[in-house]
């Protein structure tokens, strides 16, 4: 069996705003993204722009149990259950399933530095850092650690029970989420998903990790292909969760589909000169694509951002080419949930006919994921 | 003639086993300790334990990673031990498996060791902050604990290592992540886009600060005086779980095309289900509606009814809400019939393995059938009369078994469901 999975909902939060409006305007506007260059000097990032998280989030006390990343996922999930018109849809809801892009987090900062400071003069540093951490981290902390619990709080928050599954693994499980949701459906396992990632770049230990490896621009804004030979990414902070189905059953319950999931593919190339412009265009050529409009992922680092761009050039030299991160900086897990949310918008907009949305990760793997109109739509 | 299940779906077969616990190096040694009542359960001796609640893990300490320690190097030397063997025994290739691979692996991030290298590296005599860690991490001298501390990399190690194809899924269902993981490597079979699977769960995070998380959450069994007596699920006096390490891998294969190569067949996924519960992060609803419900998918999606199932292999952590809430889900489904269904937990001697449990059990569960003898739940000396249930208490009983459930439930709603059977249903 195979259906045609179908995009109904999308939630979309990032500094650009809330919702896909805001998006689409930011899009044809076409002005720089909003950086904070300040906060974590000399680290820019895309700061999330304020939400209201009671609209999403009712009760103060799930607000209180989760950390950021967690309540922007929550938050965009709602705002795509809204938008697919089955937030109120209890018995619905409790048959949709879950596949979430997830890292984890977050750290309690002040609490780290203390007993890194504290360790240089213990006596003992093992039972030192035992009781620190026993006296001084929140019991709760945890679970807004947990990278299966933003699933948990859509769970709990949204009633979105059917089951879920937490995907790891940075840019490459973005893609397998909806690889994995869009099979399921069309395989007719299932018929309804929310799928999608979230991500807080305004969190020094994320910032960490990723200046341990070189991989950050750290100068003013610079839009992701004009970033040279030192190259570098800029973390934004955003989430984007899509509700997919199959047409049927979104003509079923009188949903309108925006776009349609014709295909997607990821894989793990060696990295090596060239294996990035050679692994997207396998990846193109087996989703059959022929995009006018081509949404890229890259993260702005040199080599593989400029091999992207050499793929996307031979393979659609008439597509109009936008890029996730010159709209909400580079949100990870998220980029590829984002780029197939702007890809359905667009289509849904009449901009584009036929979408390919790249994302290729900053350490490992490549994917692609080809958008084309619903049928009848 | 293609071997189909009932609803005219490729069979899934298994062809490779591994495991390594603290109770044994590969699955015959884990397997021979299980079914002997031995506990891996010990004083922790990796890093000092004063000031803890609790002071025993069931670790693998003789396997040995670099220094300094961390979870993911310890996760992914798991992994690969485990699948050696399961692919050893499949008869596949060690650099080009077949197939695609699903491995559940523990959240990662970086560690207190790690930590204090950046902060001296920093040069800051005061207090230190994120900020002294960044300005250590600009030095470029780090540059390998960016890739270590990522979500993707134990899992691309594994790709690596065995030349596994596509992109290789890292997930986490919490406590249910290896039955995920083999639930998601049965799909891809069943859908057509592989032949084979490698299916892996793995965990090595019996560290300070994972410990102390499960503590400050009161999950955790503070009964240190006798480790090998902590884990006692179902009983009466039982108090928590007790953290767990080691790394189980399946080989899965489409039954037709395992049948092609000769490959000898040790038995079937039949059906996995799943369900997930917005009730709460760490308790599950009142009612057991998701656990049930995900035992009933797990029945539905093998096309057998309640009364084909021989054994369960409870998720029996010994904490007291889940062996509470277990015992309720297995009774609504499994009707007055329940009194006599042997129901053990693995747990009670090999620790809670968290994101590898599930992977872990259904080796187990399969080598019950293999070996037609049911392990015991050991430290059952006090039974809790509010959830009378036939545990196979303290001693292995030689039975015929064929079909076997396997439980697995998490944190933040997550339940899967796995029924293996020697033959299709």
């Amino acid at each position: 069996m195979t259906r045609e999975v179908v995009v109904t909902g999308i939630g979309l939060v990032s500094n650009a705003g809330e919702g896909v409006e805001a998006h689409l305007q930011a899009l044809a506007a076409g002005a720089p993204p909003r950086t904070d260059a300040e906060r974590f000097a000399p680290h820019p990032v895309h700061p999330l722009a304020a939400l209201d998280y009671d609209k999403q989030i009712p009760k103060k006390s799930d607000q209180r149990q989760m950390e950021a990343w967690q309540r922007i996922g929550v938050y965009a999930a709602g705002l795509a259950l809204d938008a697919a018109g089955v937030k109120d849809d209890a018995e619905l809801k409790a048959r949709m399933h879950l596949v979430v892009a997830a890292g984890g987090g977050e750290r309690d900062y002040a609490v780290d530095g203390q007993i890194l400071t504290g360790l240089r003069q213990a006596e003992n540093p093992g039972v030192f850092l035992n009781e620190r951490l026993m006296g001084d981290l929140r019991p709760t902390l945890f679970l807004a650690q947990l990278s299966n619990l933003l699933a948990g709080n859509i769970s709990i928050v949204h009633g979105v029970t059917g089951a879920s599954r937490t995907f790891m693994g940075e840019e490459s499980s973005g893609v397998d989420a909806i690889r994995i949701a869009q099979a399921r459906i069309a395989s007719g396992q299932n018929d309804i998903f929310l799928v999608g990632g979230a991500y807080n770049a305004e969190r020094p230990d994320v910032l960490l990790i990723y200046e341990m490896g070189g991989f950050l621009w750290k100068q003013p804004y610079r839009p992701v292909r004009e970033r040279g030979p030192e190259g570098g990414m800029i973390l934004g902070s955003g989430a984007c969760f899509l509700v997919l189905e199959s047409r049927e059953h979104a003509e079923a319950r009188g949903a309108k589909p925006l776009a349609a999931i014709a295909g997607v593919a990821s894989d793990r190339a060696r990295r090596e000169p060239g294996s990035v412009t050679k692994a997207l265009t396998k990846l193109a050529g087996d989703l059959d694509a022929k995009p006018d409009l081509v949404i890229s992922g890259a993260t702005g680092v040199a080599e593989m951002t400029g091999e992207e761009m050499a793929a996307i050039a031979a393979l659609a030299p008439q597509a109009a080419v936008r890029m996730t991160g010159d709209l909400i900086g580079h949100t990870m897990e998220g980029q590829a949930p984002a780029g197939v949310g702007l890809a359905a918008a667009l289509i849904a907009d009449g901009q584009a006919s036929e979408a390919l949305v790249t994302s290729v990760g900053h350490q490992r793997g490549e994917g692609a994921v080809r958008l084309v109109r619903a049928s009848g739509a | 003639m293609a071997l189909r299940d009932k609803q005219g779906r490729p069979l899934v077969a298994v062809t490779g086993m591994g495991a390594v616990t603290s109770i044994g190096h590969g699955k015959d040694e884990t397997w021979a300790s299980l079914t002997a009542g031995r506990s891996g359960i010990k004083r922790i001796s990796r890093f000092p334990t004063e000031g803890l609640r609790t002071t025993m893990a069931g670790t693998v300490d003789d396997v040995e990673v670099e220094d300094p320690f961390s979870a993911p190097m310890l996760s992914e030397r798991f992994a690969v031990l485990a699948a050696e063997e399961a692919v050893s025994q499949a008869g596949l290739s060690h650099n080009d498996f077949p197939g695609a691979l699903f491995i559940a692996v523990p959240p990662v991030e970086m560690e207190w060791p790690q930590r204090e290298a950046l902060a001296d590296a920093s040069g800051q005599t005061g207090d230190i902050t994120y900020a002294d860690l960044l300005k250590a991490a600009e030095t470029g001298r780090f540059k390998a604990w960016h890739n270590l501390f990522i979500f993707g990399t134990v899992a691309d190690r594994v790709a690596d290592r065995f030349g596994t194809k596509g992109s290789p899924i890292s997930l986490s269902t919490a406590c249910s992540s290896g039955a995920t993981a083999i639930q998601l490597g049965v799909e891809a079979i069943r859908r057509g886009e592989t032949d084979a699977a490698l299916c892996i769960g793995t965990d090595g995070s019996v560290n300070p600060e994972s410990l102390i998380r499960f503590s400050l959450l009161s999950a955790l069994s503070t009964q240190n005086e006798n480790p090998e007596g902590a884990s006692k699920p179902f009983s009466k006096n039982r108090d928590g779980f007790v953290m767990g390490e080691g790394g189980a891998a399946l080989v899965l294969e489409n039954a037709d095309a395992a049948i092609a190569r000769g490959a000898k067949i040790l038995g079937y996924v039949l059906g996995a289900g799943e369900r997930g519960d917005g009730f709460h992060r760490t308790r599950s609803s009142p009612d057991g509606a998701p656990g049930i419900a995900a035992i009933r998918a797990a029945l539905d999606d093998a096309g057998l009814h309640p009364d084909r199932i021989d054994t369960i292999n409870a998720h029996g952590t010994s904490t007291p809400e889940n062996d509470k809430m277990e015992a309720m889900s297995c009774k609504a489904v499994f009707g007055e019939r329940m009194a006599t269904v042997p129901i053990s937990s693995n747990k009670s001697m090999i620790g809670h393995t968290l994101t590898a449990a599930g992977a872990v059990e259904a080796v187990m569960s399969l080598m019950t059938i293999l070996n037609g003898r049911i392990p015991p739940t050991i430290n059952y000396n006090v039974p809790d009369p509010a959830i009378p249930l036939d545990v196979v208490p303290n001693v292995a009983r030689d039975a015929n078994v064929t079909t076997v459930l396997s439980n697995s439930f998490g944190f933040g709603g997550q339940n899967t469901c796995l029924v293996l059977g020697a033959e299709p249903a």
